[in-house]
């Protein structure tokens, strides 16, 4: 477990993008925000969300902590336990897995020492497997935060890791901006 | 070179830029519609262009738009399904990553002939990069004047916002995408009613894909005619496939409905043929949720005609030796395939992807998952096979979306047309690939 604060309250920057983003829908209907928000909340809170920043969010939508909690139980790209500095999400569904998705995945597993599922013990990076990320063409496919990498092999795989541990990559930044 | 509607600018340097598209022509579509037609007429231009939605079901767009209830005194609302995820299928997120005013040029068009004032485009949320890039496409729109009040000085006001999905592939079916939008779990509605009666927040609401809503401003420019002659039978109009597996040019093409499936497999204008000199064992045409077909069944129907990119000459021979358009999805097997292996991630992925909400579903997509990897790793019995038919005739066509028919079509024309590779697995009790 990682032994960072979890910030409940997001600056007044961030809240400006959220009173933006409420007012795209119709008055009574600011539930409609609840995704956009959640994605903002777990940028915000070190890549996942724990169920004080998810009662945060229910109170800048006036809405009860438990349609916030089963909205992001639902969806994968919500982390529900904490992850590491750099999520490394690979597709391994039917044409990825054509391309080599193995492949590529047992080599990020061997580079890093853990399993799919797993974190480093210095929490740098979390390893996820994923389905359809809908870029086939250029299979195999991973996505780090919002970056997409296409076209992997095992070198490439060694150049992204290095480049990434050189430069402390975060992947949870706000996906607004 | 065949027709192009779609892609026609698509390497054009600076395209996404309002600047760009403007000089292309972009936006004489809505200046047209405004100054010279009334929404009706819009539909009605739609409607006779015979254009079907690009999403993967294939109902026409202009009757779609038809059903939308007028008499409500709720707003309407015209939603694009931008959760593009079916396996194999790529296509949009090209659309709105190259040309996204193409994309928005279609919202207002659409969204002025349904009446909407409001609409929005649910994108998955593994694309924020590409809404970013629509985010700033709409933004340029709104100061020229295409988007906000009174647009171009006519009476018709249009905001046009993005809205992200969070991983779900099941938002891609519009009930549950309408459900995600209100800011809910993605579960699929009983229909009827239909979005178009009770839709967004339970007013009157059409959903179409965004390929649909980019060919739009094209119909309007040059005309439902110009549009039908383009085609063959009811397949009017351009495709975009995109095509990915064994093959030496993955990507997006876009096609005149009607071009030979060989063509598109070999010719170099399109895949360039099976890579590194393998050849052709199976493709699934549309998308992972359609029946996969042997080399034989796609590039000639049972009866020996050449088999046609179009929905009727996919679909001939029904599901016995048929398949579906679908999405576009385009996905080629080589000789080197394991038809179990790429059956299994599509059952994993259907049963990650239920929603939970049907029996069926639920438990069925995760029972066909845990016999495949049985008979993948060589614990698989004969009696298997048949269960796995078994489970996914009980599937079908019980379920309140089609998610569970998209599970359970692959599991069964897999084993209808690959029996002995499924059965050699058995026998050997290992993958033979």
């Amino acid at each position: 477990m990682q032994e960072k604060l979890n910030k409940t309250e997001f600056n007044s920057e961030t809240l400006g993008l959220v009173n933006k983003i409420i007012k795209r829908y119709p008055q009574g209907r600011q539930k409609s925000a609840l995704l956009p928000l959640l994605h903002i909340a777990q940028a915000e809170n070190n890549g996942w969300l724990s169920s004080e920043i998810m009662d945060y969010v229910a109170s800048l939508l006036d809405i009860q902590p438990i349609e916030v909690y089963e909205v992001a139980s639902f969806y994968s790209m919500f982390n529900l336990e904490p992850v590491g500095n750099c999520v490394i999400e690979v597709c391994q569904t039917g044409p990825c897995w054509q391309n080599g998705a193995e492949e590529i995945l047992a080599h990020f597993e061997n580079r890093l020492g853990i399993k799919a599922g797993e974190t480093t013990a210095d929490s740098k990076f979390t390893i996820k497997t994923v389905e359809c990320l809908a870029a086939c063409g250029n299979a195999p496919v991973i996505q780090v935060g919002t970056e997409y990498h296409e076209n992997l092999t095992v070198k490439k795989v060694d150049e992204l890791l290095a480049k990434w541990q050189a430069e402390n990559k975060i992947s949870h930044t706000n996906p607004y901006l | 070179m065949a027709k192009q509607i779609l892609l026609n600018n698509i390497n054009t340097p600076g395209l996404a830029s309002f600047e760009v598209y403007r000089q292309l022509g972009g936006y004489a579509a809505v200046e047209k519609a405004l100054k010279d037609f009334t929404p009706d007429q819009v539909t009605q231009e739609v409607t006779k262009s015979g254009m079907r939605g690009r999403g993967g079901a294939g109902f026409p767009t202009g009757v779609k738009w038809g059903f939308i209830d007028k008499k409500s005194e709720n707003p309407r609302y015209l939603v694009c399904n931008y959760d593009e995820s079916e396996p194999g299928t790529f296509k949009d997120r090209h659309i709105g990553q190259l040309n996204p005013h193409q994309l928005i040029e279609g919202m207002i068009l659409g969204s002025y002939a349904l009446g909407a004032k409001t609409s929005y485009i649910y994108i998955r949320g593994e694309l924020f990069y590409v809404l970013r890039i629509i985010e700033k496409a709409i933004e340029e729109a709104y100061k020229n004047g295409f988007l906000g009040e009174n647009i171009l000085g006519s009476s018709y006001s249009l905001n046009l916002y993005c809205h992200p999905g969070a991983g779900a592939y099941i938002c891609g079916e519009e009930t549950a995408l309408l459900e995600s939008l209100e800011g809910k779990r993605g579960n699929p509605r009983i229909k009827p009613p239909f979005p178009a009666i009770v839709g967004l927040y339970g007013s009157p609401t059409v959903v179409n894909n965004v390929e649909t809503i980019a060919a739009l401003p094209w119909i309007i420019n040059n005309g439902a005619d110009a549009y039908a002659a383009i085609g063959i039978g009811n397949s009017k109009g351009t495709k975009l496939i995109s095509a990915c597996g064994h093959i030496n040019k993955p990507g997006i093409y876009e096609i005149e409905l009607g071009l030979p499936v060989e063509e598109f497999i070999y010719s170099d204008e399109y895949c360039g043929g099976i890579r590194n000199g393998h050849t052709l064992k199976a493709v699934v045409a549309g998308g992972s949720s359609v029946p996969i077909l042997p080399a034989s069944l796609i590039l000639k129907t049972a009866a020996g005609e050449p088999r046609l990119m179009s929905y009727e000459s996919l679909a001939e021979g029904g599901f016995q030796s048929g398949t579906m358009l679908g999405s576009g999805g385009f996905i080629v097997m080589d000789e080197t395939t394991c038809i179990v292996k790429n059956l299994l991630t599509f059952s994993r992925f259907y049963h990650h992807e239920s929603c939970g909400q049907c029996s069926p579903c639920r438990e069925g997509t995760g029972w066909m998952e845990k016999i495949l990897t049985r008979i993948e790793y060589g614990q698989g019995t004969m009696k298997d096979i048949d269960l796995l038919v078994n489970i996914s005739k009980h599937i079908e066509g019980n379920t309140i979306c089609p998610l569970g028919d998209a599970a359970a079509w692959p599991v069964a024309s897999a084993i209808r047309h690959f029996r002995e590779e499924f059965e050699e697995h058995v026998k050997l009790q290992k993958c033979p690939f």
